[in-house]
């Protein structure tokens, strides 16, 4: 019964963000922005064509980089406005819980981002007419990025019901996110191995996304990366939830 | 029946209300009075399930808003204060998200929104975004949102501020005409409006409840509750001011303004609540060939006691 009705409202609020996306200009912006980006790095800075490999190695390679700005835009106005314009004490007044308006919202952003990277799919094309690619780990390496957003997302989703401004929630999420992809990064690994003990090394590295987004890329898909994706995602909201269930006003 | 039991809410160190209580039973309009910054909209937060409370409960047709707010807020219809409604939506589509969120069936949503919208006066609108709507639409689209569920119990939190006479009005009588099987409680700092809509006024002046009365018992608390006013040309009216404080039943009688042998004087009678002294008044000024231009009972002013009660 309540299970239903759950569903219902996290479909009701899912359908009215999503259309909300695509009813606006910035969202076709954005899918301009992201393709760009992505393109101009694997084509030009990682000379994609000159290195004759029928692969999208160096297309994933970019994804988080190019993520850890963008998907805090998206993500920043998810509460920021609400906020700002009131519309939570609206949101909240209805009957659905915390957890159901942030699981549609936040649904509704991740689909967004899907479709993104959907979109990516004349790069598929072009390594399909270069050559025979390995299309599982090409196939694992969307996954991967996919859930890679999922987990930005969330961090950015939780900076955004801290404050009614989009810019300081998108700078905090920014950081955060800086921290989740340097953490077991290997050039910054290494200026700390010196003198950080090593069992937290070893902590803050299996933290990173990049070794989990790695293993996934190369075309493994293993539980325990899928579950590390999921748990920050879960984490993530779950703080959000919390701060949006303490807040002091609108 | 809405219920509210000792409501408190302390921000950092302000205590923004202070264990405020009061029942509100179906039928009746609950004017929510007071100065801004008095508590009205933490008030109402609280009883939506918007704010925790810090301490106290409301209780709406049984449910509790604390212990089982989903059921609470099903029961609630709320407008809350300048009205928000999501900008880039068209009118249609808001209202059937909101239809949607809150389960009224599927087969029948059109139809309530259209007749909503009908009701609102929106029908002109209903394919408008919000973000181009004038202020007053804005405000009758988020108040379409608000009764689209047919709740049993409504809070209205300053439902006509920034709207013309006209849509004063009109939102004035859309809540009238509701009230007879809701219960309904509206916040407002314009004391017009308490006369014209409700059935009963508390006043709260910092996060307290000063007064709990009906329009009329708050007006019979003015000083100038039950005087008479009444506007003369004499021959000498001042003479006649002195025969008026030597009547039987008079306690005082004032000058108000004078211009050569007009005048307009105030009577305030010994007991405001007694037979009316009017016709004695009336017969004596006649007998001394004063001319009675006008003459009027005042029933109090709810501006003068709610600044008496609220500045004090
Ligand atoms: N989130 C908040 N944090 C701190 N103080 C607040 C907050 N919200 C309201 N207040 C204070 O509480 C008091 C009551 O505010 P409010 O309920 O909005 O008054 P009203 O609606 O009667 O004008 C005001 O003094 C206001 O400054
Ligand atoms: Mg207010």
């Amino acid at each position: 019964m309540r299970t239903a009705e759950s569903i219902r409202s996290i479909r009701a609020i899912f359908k009215r963000e999503l259309a909300g996306y695509f009813g606006s200009p910035v969202a076709y912006v954005f899918i301009v922005i992201f393709l760009l980006l992505l393109g101009f790095f694997t084509f030009y800075i990682n000379h994609f064509f000159e290195m004759g490999q029928a692969d999208l190695r160096s297309f994933f390679e970019w994804i988080p980089w190019v993520f850890m700005f963008l998907v805090p835009a998206v993500a920043m106005r998810l509460w920021s406005e609400e906020r700002r314009l009131g519309t939570l004490e609206l949101m909240l007044t209805l009957p659905i819980t915390i957890f159901e308006a942030i699981l549609g919202k936040f649904l509704a952003a991740w689909a967004f981002l899907g479709i993104c990277l959907l979109l990516t799919f004349p790069m598929v094309l072009t390594v399909l007419y270069l050559g025979s690619p390995d299309m599982g780990a090409i196939f694992t390496g969307y996954v991967g990025s996919f859930l890679m957003a999922g987990a930005f997302l969330s961090i950015g989703s939780m900076t955004s019901s801290l404050t009614r401004s989009q810019v300081i929630s998108f700078i905090i999420a920014v950081v955060i996110c800086l921290f989740f992809i340097l953490a077991g990064y290997p050039p910054i690994t290494e200026i700390f191995s010196g003198w950080a003990p090593k069992w937290l090394m070893d902590l803050v590295a299996q933290m990173g996304f990049l070794p989990h987004y790695a293993s996934i890329k190369r075309g493994v898909l293993d539980v325990k990366d899928l579950l590390y994706f999921f748990s920050v995602i879960f984490f993530m909201l779950a703080v959000n939830g919390a701060v949006l269930e303490n807040r002091k006003t609108a | 029946m809405i219920e509210v039991r000792e409501l408190t809410k302390v921000f950092d160190v302000k205590t923004a209300v202070n264990s405020v209580s009061f029942t509100v039973e179906k039928g009746e309009i609950l004017g929510f009075l007071g100065p801004n910054g008095a508590g009205k909209s933490t008030t109402m937060r609280m009883i939506t399930g918007f704010l925790p409370p810090s301490s106290g409960t409301a209780v709406i047709g049984g449910c509790d808003i604390v212990g089982d707010s989903l059921n609470a807020r099903r029961k609630i219809g709320y407008l809350p204060e300048n009205a928000p409604v999501y900008r880039e939506m068209r009118v249609t589509d808001f209202l059937n998200f909101c239809a949607e969120v809150r389960g009224v069936d599927s087969g029948s949503q059109q139809a309530r929104v259209d007749e909503t919208i009908e009701k609102c006066f929106l029908s002109d609108v209903r394919f408008q975004t919000v973000a181009t709507l004038s202020k007053g639409f804005k405000q009758r689209v988020c108040f379409a949102q608000s009764i689209l569920h047919d709740p049993e119990y409504l809070i209205f939190d300053e439902p006509t501020d920034g709207l013309d006479p006209n849509q004063k009005h009109e939102v004035r009588l859309m809540i009238r005409e509701m009230s007879a099987e809701k219960a309904i409680i509206l916040s407002t700092h314009i004391l017009d409006e308490v006369d014209a809509v409700c059935s009963r006024a508390i006043i709260i002046a910092n996060g307290k409840i000063v007064a709990d009365d009906t329009p009329q018992g708050l007006k019979a608390t003015s000083p100038t509750h039950g005087s008479l006013m009444v506007r003369i040309t004499a021959e000498e009216p001042n003479a006649l001011l002195m025969l008026l404080k030597a009547e039987p039943g008079v306690k005082a009688a004032e000058i108000l303004e004078q211009s050569d042998r007009h005048a307009r004087i105030r009577i305030f009678p010994e007991n405001p609540d007694a037979p009316p002294i009017a016709d004695r008044i009336l017969a004596m000024l006649s007998a001394r060939s004063a001319t009675v231009h006008s003459l009027l009972v005042e029933e109090g002013r709810l501006d003068e006691v709610f600044r008496a009660i609220t500045t004090s």
